[in-house]
């Protein structure tokens, strides 16, 4: 009977599929279960994200020495545009929802699938489209965008590069990442396990819920923004144009009314996986659940409320500065919540430090570092002498790629013996994660100092007694790049070669860990009924899993 | 799993609720159009985006039926209003104060 | 499930309330998607009164007020549809629905003839004519063309999604006890209605 543990039996379902075919590329890009969905965004924003990387490290060898290094000005002001497009609207928005929300969402709650199986296909077709006009944007008249990720105006609409491709790539991106959020809030209302009330629900289902409110409510604006962009640099309306009456600074408001609850969509996702490794690698049920339930709505609400604190120095009303200080303030609180809940829950449990453990507890340590140089930020006075640095860069460097990076590969780390069957190599793991960890603050630390020391950002050639500093994160950048292709090698080896994997090889007792490794194509064999808390660890006497 | 209902409402309308509604769009549309010509001053807009959320309330009170659908679609509709609310507020205490 | 080619059958199970729901969740996105414009027009109608009420002179309240009949009268006909196809009147819901269309096209008529009227009047964004006008003006009618351009293209899609219910309704795939997709085709086009009605006495009703 159902244990968890049927292997042989059953198929899994990269042996059957929607399609006619169960193998082959067609059967693939055509595919509408959740599981294959969730892996071909994984091919394909790994792909993006290691081009991304490697943009970056490109630009530290830049930096590497005042003056023209490798490349000039022109080419390093494309070069840090694409880095961020790349990073932000193709590797982290939608990183973790598009790969683990799709693949363990329905397992989690217990389902066959999500709500709209064939609307989840869609939104990967329109990111792969989304993608490609990315791609294509690189070689069109004019040459690579050049304009920041943040597209501000007058420059956007003034440069002669080209921008209106680009920025409808994002806006069909954002297309994507909205169908998405659409399909998870629906799958959540209508699709959980009988049984499985709102608060028997994972924590990583709770913040992917929260996360889909954001993707669904915030991206039409940057939408709006991205087409009036285009429509002014097309027909000169003169909606951002000072001369004709128009507002610049409306432009950023826009911007930001999305980009920041943007990067929450970045973090909620992030901060729900931990709340899923916690427990289950200390053994111990989570501490506060409702807290950190409420928390990630909490924060997704307050999210809206703080985007002007990106403004503090583009000329807006005083009276409105002080507002979004105070209102930045009170959004840093239930990420504190989570934060004293995740180390209450390891207090007095049996904690074992396997690799996704370790990997959180770097996100802890980073992802704290960066939430607290966001206090500096926060504040009105002190923002006015960073704003513009490096102090900036490193503090989103450390929240985006500290928080939620780390955080991929936590999740890869965790569910990668449920997505391939597989167990990779545990001490090369560790290893990983302890160069990942030095490599990233010799990369970053340095930029704080250098950010409070003046150095601005987005600049190609700075002054020489930034010299040394500079060098020092250029070499953090050579041996992050390093792990990170070691990570990459780490896993895909495993795929390859790996040890046939337990179905359940942490002792995790969320429902992804009571079916087999990988799952089959409905993801149970049976029918689910949920009568325990999410986190109650005492299943462990009933359910398989492998024990140390 | 909790199966999908099949069966919608059990109670639907006849026309005549809707041509009633339609009447009334059509009578505020009127109203609106006349008031636009008297000299309210600064009331002039209030009074216009009032009139205009009153025929919106009945486009989705009743063609969009949101007043006979389960609770949770009104709580939805709520939060996605008040978040819109707050953007304009908040965006407003910089226009304002400029 | 298996099919006899060996295919296995993805559970598509029927849930009307989560299509229901879905829907609403996308016209969300609609509502902010233009809020973001009503947020520019706000902006510049708050710094710019005068000119706003100089320029909205030039617009033809007549057939605003007329456009705005039409909608309100599409979206009751899109409703009659529904309830025809509740009743078992396919041929009825039909008439509706063309109706529907027909209106849609009245309207896209009646703002072709105003959009061309302004153009021949060297009124169009970027003109000459516009350029040196003053600041709100350019302003007021940049939005106009944006706002009314971006609400026709809504409409144009909507057109469309209604031929298609049309075409589903006569294929009987809607029928009297399975709708929900002519629910939220109906959904979608009263919300081209309602950003209609701001849009009416935002542009045309400042006197």
């Amino acid at each position: 009977m159902a244990d968890g543990n049927t292997h042989v039996a059953g198929k899994s379902f990269y042996e059957e599929g929607t399609t006619k075919k169960s193998t082959g590329i067609t059967s693939w890009l055509f595919s509408t279960d959740h599981k294959r969905i969730g892996l071909m965004y994984l091919v394909t924003i790994t792909a993006f994200f290691f081009v991304g990387a490697l943009f970056g490290v490109l630009m530290r060898l830049e930096l590497m020495a005042p003056g023209e290094t490798i490349m000039g000005a022109q080419e390093y002001n494309t070069l840090f545009t694409l880095h961020g497009v790349i990073m932000i609207f193709l590797f982290i928005i939608p990183g973790i929802p598009a790969i683990f929300g799709n693949f363990f969402l329905p397992l989690q709650l217990g389902a066959k699938d999500v709500a709209f199986p064939r609307l989840n296909l869609l939104s990967y077709w329109i990111y792969l489209i989304g993608s490609v006009l990315v791609i294509l944007s690189l070689f069109m008249q004019g040459g690579p965008i050049d304009t920041g990720w943040t597209f501000y105006v007058p420059y956007s609409v003034r440069t002669t590069t080209s921008v209106s491709l680009p920025l409808f790539a994002a806006f069909v991106l954002g297309f994507s990442s909205i169908l998405t959020g659409l399909n998870f809030i629906v799958t959540i209302h209508r699709m959980r396990a009988p049984g499985m009330n709102f608060f028997r629900m994972p924590l990583f289902v709770w913040s992917t819920y929260a996360t889909a409110w954001i993707q669904v409510i915030a991206t039409p604006v940057v939408g709006i923004t991205i087409l009036l962009v285009i429509i002014e640099r097309s027909f000169g309306v003169g909606i951002f144009d000072p001369a004709l009456g128009g507002d610049p600074i409306l432009f950023q408001h826009l911007f930001w009314i999305y980009s920041h609850p943007a990067v929450y969509i970045m973090i909620l996702p992030a901060m729900g996986v931990v709340s899923e490794i916690i427990p289950t690698f200390s053994r111990r049920t989570i501490f506060g659940y409702t807290p950190i339930a409420m928390s990630s709505l909490a924060i997704a609400f307050v999210g809206y409320l703080v985007w002007a604190h990106h403004m503090f120095t583009s000329g807006m009303s005083d009276t409105s500065r002080v507002i979004f200080s105070l209102l930045t303030y009170i959004v840093a609180l239930p990420s504190g919540v989570k934060v004293f809940n995740w180390v209450a829950t390891m207090y007095k449990g049996s904690i074992d430090p396997k690799p996704p453990f370790l990997w959180v507890m770097s996100f802890v340590f980073l992802f704290s570092i960066g939430g607290l140089t966001g206090l500096v930020l926060g504040s009105i006075t002190a923002d006015i002498h960073v704003h513009d640095t490096y102090f900036v860069v490193s503090h989103f460097h450390y929240v985006m790629f500290g928080g939620t990076g780390t955080i991929v590969f936590a999740a890869m780390y965790y569910w990668f013996p449920k997505m391939f069957g597989k167990m990779y190599n545990i001490k090369w793991a560790n290893i990983n994660a302890l160069f990942y960890i030095i490599a990233f603050n010799v990369l970053y630390f340095p930029k704080f100092i250098m950010g409070y020391q003046g150095m601005p950002r987005r600049y190609y050639d700075y002054l020489p007694e930034f010299a040394d500093l500079q060098m020092l994160s250029t070499i953090g950048s050579w041996i992050m790049f390093a792990t990170l292709v070691s990570i990459f090698l780490n896993l895909f080896l495993a795929i390859k070669k790996g040890k046939k994997a337990h179905n359940n090889p942490w002792g995790g007792v969320t429902l992804e860990w009571q079916t087999s490794s990988p799952p089959p194509l409905l993801n149970f064999d049976r029918e689910i009924t949920v009568n325990h808390e999410p986190y109650d660890f005492s299943q462990l006497k009933e359910l398989d899993y492998e024990s140390k | 799993m909790e199966h999908g209902n099949t069966e919608h409402k059990t109670h639907s309308h006849g026309y005549g609720i809707y041509v009633l509604v339609w009447l009334a769009l059509i009578a505020l549309t009127s109203i609106t159009v006349t008031v636009a010509g008297v000299d309210f001053g600064k009331l002039a807009l209030p009074i216009a985006l009032f009139i205009a959320a009153v025929k919106s309330a009945l486009v989705i009170n009743y063609f969009m039926h949101i007043k006979f659908e389960d609770p949770i679609f009104k709580v939805f509709l709520l939060l996605s209003g008040v978040t819109l609310l707050v953007i304009f507020i908040l965006t407003f205490f910089d226009v304002f104060y400029r | 499930m298996s099919q006899s080619n060996g295919a296995v059958v993805n559970h598509v199970h029927r849930d009307d309330f989560g299509a229901k729901l879905g829907m609403w969740v996308f016209l969300f996105t609609e509502v902010l998607l233009f809020g973001g414009m009503f947020l520019v027009y706000a902006v510049y109608r708050f710094q710019f009164p005068d000119l706003f009420k100089l320029a909205a002179l030039e617009l033809n309240t007549g057939l605003g007020t007329f456009n705005t009949i039409v909608l309100l009268t599409s979206s009751l006909t899109m409703v009659l549809a529904i309830v025809a196809i509740q009743k078992n009147k396919k041929n009825l819901s039909l008439f509706y629905l063309a109706s529907t269309i027909g209106f849609a096209l009245v309207f896209m008529v009646v703002k072709y003839f105003e959009w061309s009227a302004k153009f021949s009047h060297g009124i169009y964004p970027g003109s000459e004519e516009l350029l040196n006008r003053q600041n709100g003006e350019i302003l007021f009618f940049g939005l106009y063309f944006v706002m009314t351009g971006l609400h026709a293209f809504h409409v144009i899609i909507g057109v469309i999604i209604i031929a298609f219910l049309m075409v589903f309704v006569y294929k009987n795939k809607i029928v009297h006890d399975n709708y929900v997709k002519l629910e939220n085709g109906g959904l979608y086009w009263h919300l081209v209605d309602l950003i209609w009605i701001f849009l009416f006495p935002l542009f045309y009703l400042i006197h």
